[in-house]
Order: C-alpha cells, then sequence, then structure tokens
C-alpha cells in the first residue's frame, strides 16, 4: 500500500464490512473510492471555469446465500456504514437467487503499481494548473489563434476488503492537458498529453502543435464523401481501441453473443497487436480491479489474431477460468471492460505514414462517434480540428470536416501501416497507449460546413 | 441548512468574493437492472455534500466537499477563492452577472406514488413480469429491462439572499428485447432504449404497462433478424416520437445552449452553427410548422423545476417560432452579452459540479389537425422510423446521422413491411426546413433522457423533451453500403 489515502480507504472499507457482516449475511465486499480531483477549463484564451471537489464512497455488496443486494453512500460515520450495510442486506433479502453467483473472488497478488502514483499530481496546485494554462494561451497568442481546453489532476484511492480475506488498496494519479485551438479562418488544431506525472505534462508543446494545427487548417475545401486511404494520428485511434473495448474485448459481449471475438480468428492485419496491462508503466497503470483481484496482462489481439477477453470474477466463473482482474463496481449488468489498453509500435515515422498515402486523408481526431451495428463494430462519427488531403506523399491543404460509417474490424484488417511512437491518452475508458496507423480504407459517408 | 450556507457565503465573502452561492444536495437513487429472466442487480445509493462557486474580481472558482460541517465549509470557501484568484491570472474579460430577483421559496415535484414508499418486491416483479413476458419469446438472445428512480433534495442560497428548497423526483423504466444471429444483432426496446423517464412518482412506471408491450415487441426484434435491409435513398419519412425527441434534443437543444455559441465547451462537445448574427435576423431553422420551446413549468418533465442551480425562475421561452430561430437556453453570466434575461437554464449535476447552461424540456409543439396516424395515411410511399439506436452530429450541430431499431415501409397510405438498420442523415436545418407535417395533441407526449453529457468533468443531465410525431420530404436514408 503506497500511501496515507489508501491506509484509511482500507479502514473504511473493513468498517464498512464489519457493519455488514455483523447483519448475517453470507458474504460481503466493500470497495471504497475517494477521490480529490480538479479541473481548469478555458476557452476564448482565458479560464472561465475552475473546480475541484473531494468525495468518497463507499460500495457495500453483499450475498444471503446466493441472493445478492448492493448499496453505496458518501457517509463514512458508523451510523451511516450502518444505515448501508441495512439497505444492502434489505436489497438481498428480497431479490431472487443468482443460479450462477460464483461468490466473491478470493485474494490474489494485488497492489498498487508504483509508477501509478505521482506526488506531484497529488499535490497539484490551482496555480500550477494555471501556470500551464497560461503558457498553452500564449501559444495560442503567438499563432495568431484562440485557446480552448482543460488542464485536471487528481487522485483516485480504491479499496477493497471482502469477507474471504481480500484486503488491498492504493492511489493513483492522473493528469491530462488538452487543448483546441481556433483560428479566425475557420481553422481547428487539437492537442493532448495524459500521464501519471502532472510534471511530465509540456503545456508549451501541447499549446504549440494546436495552433499549428489550427493554422495550418485554415481555409479548408470541401471534398466529396468516399473511399479514401488513410493515416489516423493518436487521438484518433483511441477511438478505435475504445470502441472495441466496449462492444467486444469483453466476456461478457462474447458470453451474450453480441461481440466479434472469436478466440482464434483474424480480425486485423498482422501488424496489430493489442493488449491490455495494467502494470504498463507507458500508460495509466492500475493494479488491481474493483473486486480487489490482482490485474493479469491480457492479449486481445496478436498480430491480427484474437486471443483473449477480459474477465471479472463472475463472467470468469462462467468460463470456468480466472478473472484477469477487470470488474467495475457492483452492480455491473455492462460486465468487464479493458482500462489499460496498449497497442503494439510499429517501424514507421509519422512521415512515413503520411508518405505511403497515393491519395488519401490525414485525420486528426474524431468526434461523437457511436455504434451504428455493433456486432460488426460499425461506428460512425465525425472529423474533427484537423483533416488534411495528401495526394503523393504530401500535405496538400485541409478539407472540411467529413462523416465516416465505418466497420472498425474492417480499419484493423485493412491497417497497412504503425507508427513507432506512441502517446499515452485518456479514452473513455481509461489511460490508453496508441500510435499512428495507416489503413487502406476508409469510408466516409457525408460532409458538413466546416 | 441555514446555518451551513450562511457560514460558506460568509466566509467566501470576506475573503474577497463579490458574489457567492452554495448549494447542498443529498441524492438518493434506485435502481433495478434484469437480464433474461433474472434480477441482475439491484442497487441504492445516497451521495450528499456542497459546493461553493465564487466570483472574485470577475474570475470564477469553485470548490466542494462530501463533509458537511462548518470548518469544512470555511476550508471550501477559501479553497473556491483561491481558485477563483488563480483563474484571475489568465482572465481577459471579467464575468458579469444580470440582474434577478432574490428567489424566496420551496418547490416539489408532484407525486402521485411515491416510488420510493413502492415496496421494492412489487417494483421487482412488475419489471419482471415485462422482462420474463419479451425473454419468453422464441428467438430472443437476452432480454434487459431496467428501473430507476431518483430524488435530490436541493438547498441554494446566493449572497443576494436568495434562498431556496426544492425536492426533485424522477423515475424512469424500459424493457428490451434482443435477437441475435450470425453477425446479426437486432433490438427492439419500449418507450426507449434508454428508457422512459419523467418527473413523477410510481404512477408513471404504472402508466407504461410494460408487460403488456413486451412481447409484441420481442416478436418484432425476432421478425427483424430476417428482414431486408433499409434501403438506401431519398425518402419521406416519419419520424415516431420514439426518435424525434433525439433529433430535437441533438439538432435544436444543444446549438440553443448560449454558452457553446460563445465557446464555452469548444475543446469537448464543442460549439454551435446557432450565432448570434442570426438571432433577430429572421433565420429560418425550420418550416414554419415548427415551433420549439424551452420550458422548464411542463408538467412531467425531467427539466422541470422551481429554480435554475443560480436561482433563476423557471420560465417557458420560444427557441424556434413558426420555423424562425427565437431565442437561447441562457444564465445570468451569457444572457447579458446579447442583451436579454437569463433563461434559466443553469443546471449541476449534483453538488460536486457547477451549473452549466442545460436543456430544461425540449418541446416541439404539436400542431391541430392530424393525428400522427393521419400523417401516415396520407404519406404514399415512405419510411416510418421509430425507437433511437445511435446517434451523432457534427461539432456545430449540423450534419447528423440518426439510427433507428425500425423502419416500417408506408405505401398507399399503410405501414407494412419492417426493414431493419435504418440510418438517416442530414443537415439540422434543411432537414428542419423539410418537414411538412407535425402531429396533433394525440401523439404528444413527454419523453426524455437521463444521459445528457456536457461538461468538464463530466456532468450527466436530466433533460425532458415533449414531442409529437412529424414528416419530413426528401431525406437521405441509408449510406449506400452495408
Amino acid at each position: 500500500m503506497n500511501d496515507d489515502r489508501a491506509r484509511d480507504a482500507l479502514d473504511l472499507a473493513e468498517r464498512a464490512l464489519d457493519a455488514a457482516m455483523q447483519g448475517g449475511v453470507t458474504e460481503a465486499e466493500a470497495l471504497v473510492i475517494a477521490e480529490d480531483e480538479a479541473l481548469t477549463r478555458f476557452a476564448n484564451s482565458q479560464i472561465h471555469q475552475n473546480v475541484a471537489e473531494i468525495d468518497v464512497t463507499v460500495n457495500l455488496r453483499v450475498a444471503i446465500g446466493k441472493r445478492v443486494g448492493v448499496a453505496s453512500s458518501g457517509r463514512t460515520d458508523a451510523e451511516g456504514l450502518r444505515r448501508l450495510a441495512e439497505n444492502a442486506t434489505a436489497i438481498a433479502r428480497v431479490v431472487e437467487e443468482l443460479e450462477d453467483w460464483a461468490g466473491l473472488p478470493g485474494p490474489t497478488p494485488a497492489a498498487p503499481v508504483a509508477a501509478g502514483f505521482a506526488q506531484s499530481t497529488a499535490a497539484a496546485s490551482p496555480e500550477l494548473r494555471a501556470d500551464a494554462v497560461r503558457q498553452v494561451i500564449s501559444a495560442a497568442d503567438d499563432a495568431g489563434v484562440t485557446a480552448y481546453g482543460s488542464f485536471s489532476s487528481g487522485t483516485e484511492t480504491a479499496a477493497v476488503a471482502n469477507s474471504l480475506g481480500v484486503r488491498v488498496g492504493g492511489t493513483r494519479t492522473i493528469a491530462q492537458l488538452l487543448t483546441v485551438s481556433m483560428g479566425p479562418d475557420g481553422g481547428s488544431g487539437y492537442a493532448e498529453q495524459a500521464a501519471v506525472d502532472v510534471d511530465a505534462i509540456d503545456a508549451t508543446a501541447i499549446g504549440r502543435e494546436a495552433a499549428g494545427k489550427a493554422r495550418a487548417t485554415a481555409n479548408a475545401v470541401s471534398l466529396d464523401a468516399g473511399d479514401y486511404p488513410v493515416v489516423l494520428e493518436e487521438y484518433a485511434v483511441v477511438d478505435l481501441l475504445d470502441m472495441l473495448g466496449y462492444l467486444g474485448f469483453s466476456a461478457l459481449a462474447v458470453q451474450e453473443e453480441r461481440s466479434f471475438v472469436e478466440i482464434g480468428k483474424r480480425i486485423g492485419s498482422d501488424l496489430v497487436t493489442i493488449i491490455d496491462d495494467g502494470q504498463d508503466p507507458a500508460g495509466i497503470p492500475m493494479g488491481f480491479d474493483y473486486e480487489g483481484v490482482a490485474k493479469r496482462r491480457v492479449d486481445l489481439l496478436d498480430r491480427g489474431i484474437c486471443r483473449g477477453v477480459v474477465y471479472d470474477s463472475q463472467t470468469a466463473a462462467r468460463d470456468d477460468v480466472a478473472s484477469t482482474g477487470h470488474g467495475l463496481p457492483a452492480p455491473n449488468p455492462w460486465g468487464p471492460f479493458p482500462l489499460n489498453m496498449v497497442m503494439a509500435a510499429g517501424d514507421q515515422s509519422r512521415d512515413d505514414l503520411i508518405g505511403g498515402l497515393d491519395r488519401g486523408l490525414l485525420v486528426t481526431r474524431f468526434h461523437y462517434t457511436n455504434p451504428v451495428h455493433p456486432k460488426l463494430a460499425i461506428i460512425t462519427g465525425m472529423t474533427r480540428d484537423g483533416t488534411f488531403l495528401v495526394e503523393g506523399g504530401r500535405i496538400v491543404g485541409p478539407v472540411k470536416n467529413l462523416r465516416f460509417t465505418q466497420s472498425y474490424l474492417d480499419a484493423l484488417a485493412c491497417t497497412v501501416g504503425v507508427a513507432r511512437e506512441r502517446r499515452t491518452l485518456r479514452g473513455f475508458l481509461g489511460g490508453v497507449v496508441v500510435p499512428a496507423i495507416r489503413l487502406e480504407a476508409w469510408t466516409f459517408t457525408g460532409t458538413t460546413e466546416h | 441548512m441555514r446555518d451551513l450556507t450562511e457560514r460558506a457565503l460568509d466566509t467566501a465573502a470576506s475573503l474577497g468574493a463579490r458574489y457567492a452561492d452554495v448549494r447542498i444536495v443529498r441524492r438518493h437513487e434506485e435502481s433495478i437492472a434484469i437480464k433474461t429472466g433474472r434480477v441482475e442487480g439491484v442497487a441504492s445509493n445516497e451521495t450528499e455534500g456542497f459546493g461553493i462557486r465564487v466570483l472574485v474580481d470577475g474570475a470564477w472558482g469553485f470548490a466542494s466537499s462530501h463533509i458537511l460541517t462548518g470548518t469544512e465549509a470555511d476550508r471550501v470557501a477559501g479553497e473556491a477563492v483561491r481558485i477563483a484568484r488563480a483563474s484571475a491570472t489568465a482572465l481577459r474579460e471579467p464575468a458579469v452577472l444580470d440582474d434577478r430577483p432574490p428567489a424566496y421559496g420551496r418547490y416539489e415535484t408532484p407525486v402521485d406514488e411515491d416510488p420510493f414508499d413502492v415496496p421494492l418486491e412489487t417494483k421487482i416483479a412488475d419489471l419482471l413480469a415485462a422482462d420474463q413476458a419479451a425473454s419468453a419469446v422464441k428467438g430472443i438472445a437476452f432480454t434487459e429491462s431496467m428501473y430507476a428512480a431518483q430524488r435530490e433534495w436541493k438547498t441554494f442560497a446566493a449572497t443576494d439572499g436568495s434562498f431556496t428548497e426544492q425536492t426533485i423526483t424522477h423515475v424512469g423504466s424500459a424493457v428490451e428485447a434482443n435477437a441475435v444471429e450470425g453477425d446479426e444483432h437486432q433490438r427492439r426496446s419500449y418507450p426507449d432504449s434508454g428508457g422512459g423517464w419523467q418527473a413523477a412518482g410510481y404512477e408513471y412506471i404504472r402508466s407504461l404497462d410494460l408487460a403488456a408491450r413486451a412481447e409484441p415487441l420481442a416478436d418484432e426484434a425476432v421478425e427483424l433478424l430476417t428482414a431486408p435491409q433499409c434501403p438506401s435513398g431519398r425518402f419521406t419519412i416519419i419520424l415516431d416520437p420514439s426518435q424525434l425527441y433525439l433529433q430535437v434534443h441533438e439538432s435544436c437543444g444543444h446549438p440553443t445552449e448560449l454558452d457553446r455559441v460563445f465557446g464555452t465547451e469548444a475543446s469537448y462537445a464543442g460549439t454551435s452553427f446557432l450565432t448570434t448574427d442570426k438571432l433577430g435576423s429572421g433565420f429560418r431553422y425550420g418550416s414554419e410548422l415548427v415551433t420549439i420551446v424551452a420550458d422548464a413549468t411542463a408538467s412531467g418533465g425531467m427539466g422541470t423545476f422551481g429554480w435554475d442551480d443560480e436561482g433563476v425562475a423557471a420560465q417557458a421561452v420560444p427557441l424556434v417560432q413558426d420555423g424562425i430561430f427565437a431565442g437561447y437556453l441562457s444564465s445570468r453570466e451569457t444572457a447579458p452579452r446579447i442583451g436579454r434575461s437569463s433563461s434559466g437554464a443553469m443546471r449541476a449535476d449534483g453538488w460536486n459540479r457547477i451549473p452549466l447552461i442545460r436543456m430544461t424540456n425540449i418541446n416541439l409543439l404539436p400542431r391541430p389537425g392530424m393525428s400522427l396516424d393521419d400523417i401516415v395515411a396520407d404519406t404514399d410511399d415512405g419510411l416510418y422510423l421509430a425507437s433511437n439506436r445511435s446517434w451523432s452530429i457534427d461539432d456545430r450541430r449540423l450534419n447528423f446521422q440518426f439510427a433507428t431499431e425500425v423502419a416500417y415501409e408506408i405505401k398507399g397510405g399503410k405501414k407494412g413491411r419492417l426493414f431493419k438498420n435504418p440510418t438517416y442523415t442530414g443537415i439540422t436545418y434543411e432537414f428542419w426546413r423539410s418537414c411538412d407535417a407535425v402531429g396533433d395533441e394525440r401523439s404528444y407526449v413527454m419523453l426524455g433522457t437521463p444521459n445528457c453529457g456536457k461538461g468538464e468533468p463530466s456532468q450527466t443531465g436530466h433533460v425532458g423533451h415533449a414531442v409529437p410525431g412529424a414528416r419530413f420530404r426528401d431525406v437521405q436514408v441509408g449510406v449506400g453500403k452495408w
């Protein structure tokens, strides 16, 4: 256990567990999540929102035989914990038995990852964030564009205690700076960096990257929709991993026959390898899941071949395997998710990727993506903040944004280039480590006015 | 509560805040999730805390805590002021608030049958009956059914003397049937995939009569597995309220948020094509049949309240009047910039979030004359699209694409065979200008979404949409492949 926060959280979890067991339940699990987070937001090259919060939630799951109840509360005093235990137990008494209830998970070698915590992030002040924001704004000013974005920093402490002996706690830190620069002639650029250590965030570099792209996308021209080869920058690749993780790389999705994953089946080209690894210091590490189970590395795609999915304790029991440590807080009808995806690097530079396009598009990022056909992973969304026409391996100029309707599985299958450089970014499923990639084809199905 | 609010405000003022407000919020939630006839999860959640928002030298700061003590109120107020002073180091235009009379009073959602008093066994049994009716249909792979209730007790106080107390209750429920075969996964849901939601009590859940709707719904999901692919091309389409409400949400609700127009959501959700030069210029947003209001007083809407989260009284304001763009959702800070008063649309997702401009109830008003059935009967050749399945819209809210769970072919004024995997796409104002029929009161129904995302850190809003059905001409359906 790496800090006082974790010790306090585990102590609270144990008190909640004691309160539950006094109620005569068969099994109980207390999950404590304590957050200390802050975010500085800027728009029109000034700070306009600036917030901080501290919060704690005790999530109590109890079982009476195979009847399971869950309750959660922000109250941490003895009376609050007693009421919490009463609520969870009352629910367990009235629900039907879960025939395949596998019981709570037992102890595993779970521990926080040392590389997942940085004191500098835990101690980050509003002044530090404001200073970084001024650097981004300064870069925008220098380029004659306007800066928008946010800079967040904070800690998440998780502790789990259960009646089978699980006792684990730890604190993670994460900082994220993202910015959109917008120019007077319709130009727009994006840049982002996420890190465990706030000191690793290079605000000036992020500001310059976005500002430069905003200048480069001024006076974009319309391009007809259609099929084009593309280079997707890392910010766009995050969406591929997030959607595939959400739709398919979960044991529950496979068990419910709504996943595209079949172990041993090829869905990507040889260049595509994706793992989930909570221990990887290049990402945003996470040593154990919200059931207190140690996270294992899971090979999701190995050179294009489906190798595995992630499990929590309940889905693991159904397949008679061990949990991979990907459980979410109960109750969890969505199943386990890969929260630490890493895509393997390739051997090409960014220029190599672009140079491989005879006539195609360079895409910075996607906006508002959503599944149209979940099982085929057909997704629709828009490009945003930097879309360029490439001809003869050279960037010709900016184009207006396009709508796409594209199977992300087909995208994996036609991946023909992967960058050797990777970025650590924050997706909606957690920290991800991704390279830029080049695809033989991408289906754009609509246009817009900017 | 008054002791804590006064202490927080006094401390903030003594440290230099020219304006401050504080909200103490307690939220109780209860949920039931059923999957394929078995109760997967029953959960209860309680959270309580307070947040202090301060304005110091024209710069904003906000801090919040779950610890409800006077000492913590002092600490959090001090933290908010410190944050505001940090904001001031990167400030170009100091924030100015419009005048509004101090707010006083109480508001409570009208509830006939308190959802938290209905025995849990009853609620589980009601939902289980609906889920089992769907899962019993041959060919159904899995079903998912949900029930949820949320009650929020909220105390608001500000340095201008405002003090309001509100108790808001929302309930929602849905049943969903899924059929899977090979690569095909078809779904039908009622009343909506996200659930039918209202500001009401358990009487609303009973009125949905989920059990009676479940079996035909599941039959349709199975039928869709072998239904032909929805054709691509230009079509006349009729949108059922179960899809039209989200069309209103995405293409009218969000672009009329004045903070988006001013760029303060640019880095996340985006901006808006409805720039301020279009207001008062006669900009035609839709056909003359299209009138859309933001009505925080509408019965049953999840955007109904007594006062917003900066103490502005609930009101109804036109956004689109007879097709002409007419107004914005706004706040005390943004409204003066266009010479108007706040529309009372500042809403926060709990004690630990700042209020943002959010939708209240964004309603497409019915037009007397034609029922939804009349509109179908009046359509020679077209498609009737129901129940949202997917949505996406660009960062200025222009190019949208929606998928629905089902399309029914319309020939000679009658609904016929089913098509699977329908999508339609367009440009917002072109689409609304193509509206040539809006249903009357007979199909006008209050729906809403409990998961409207906005802001950083993220906030989830409960918003309402009352809509009838409507018809649109010459709309692009499908993408020509797959």
